[in-house]
């Protein structure tokens, strides 16, 4: 599954996209985000506060508890502010 | 015509528009509403210097053509374009263009205000300002969420 950052969140990751593969336990956007702040201190800045991170499957918009089974690509920013 | 682009060249606002009336005689309202860079200064009076405008390419046209569908449900326009620019854009300078047409005023206007809420809530775009050695990304504002929710209010 391939992982997109955005913004400040790309800035946090320290890249913009990865390749991940998460174990079977992790179901759901909120899942994915706890597993991928607890790879290391960079990911861990990045999703410090859920509450302002959005998600994207495949390019369109979802809540945190939307299921990533069969998801080929996952976007995560924060708020957008285009316009 | 129907047309969403996001470009980082600047465009023209009135080339756009004439778009979508040339050689037809059934658009009666046509409305352009253009988004331009502000150059005010921050709580310390750094004024800003440029905006960078960063996008989700493939979705950014893809949500923006979403919202384009959506007004078309809803409003009977003959129709419209919408440009959002990317990349760093100065002071003084076009963001974003919303260009609706239709038979009659009421539809063309609400369909404008429409899209450019949406867009500002929903289209995957993040300003970061440059104030000189300063600035930093742009926070979402509250008013923007609630100027989006009106119209699902109903």
């Amino acid at each position: 599954m391939k992982v997109l950052y955005f913004a400040w969140l790309r800035e946090r990751v320290g890249r913009a996209e990865e390749t991940v593969e998460p174990p079977a336990e992790v179901v759901t956007v909120a899942d994915l985000a706890r597993w991928l702040a607890a790879k290391d201190e960079a990911h861990a800045h990045a999703f410090e506060n859920p509450a302002v991170v959005r998600a994207a499957l495949d390019r369109r918009h979802v809540k945190p508890d939307a299921p990533i089974a069969g998801v080929r690509e996952i976007a995560f920013f924060p708020p957008m502010t285009g316009g | 015509m129907f047309e969403v682009r996001v470009q980082s060249a600047v465009f023209d606002a009135s080339a756009e528009a004439a778009r979508l009336s040339d050689a037809r005689t059934d658009v009666g309202a046509l409305v352009t509403f253009t988004g331009l860079c502000r150059a005010d200064p921050d709580a310390a009076g750094a004024p800003l210097t440029a905006l960078v405008l960063e996008h989700y390419p493939g979705m950014a046209e893809e949500e923006m053509a979403r919202h384009l569908d959506t007004a078309r449900e809803r409003w009977p326009l003959t129709g419209a374009v919408i440009v959002h620019r990317h990349g760093r854009i100065l002071p003084g300078e076009p963001i974003v263009l919303v260009v609706t047409a239709s038979a009659h005023r009421e539809a063309a206007f609400a369909a404008a205000a429409f899209l450019m809420d949406w867009l500002k809530t929903n289209a995957p775009f993040w300003k970061k300002e440059e104030r000189g050695a300063a600035g930093g990304w742009v926070a979402a504002k509250a008013s923007d969420d609630a100027a989006a929710a009106r119209w699902t209010a109903d």
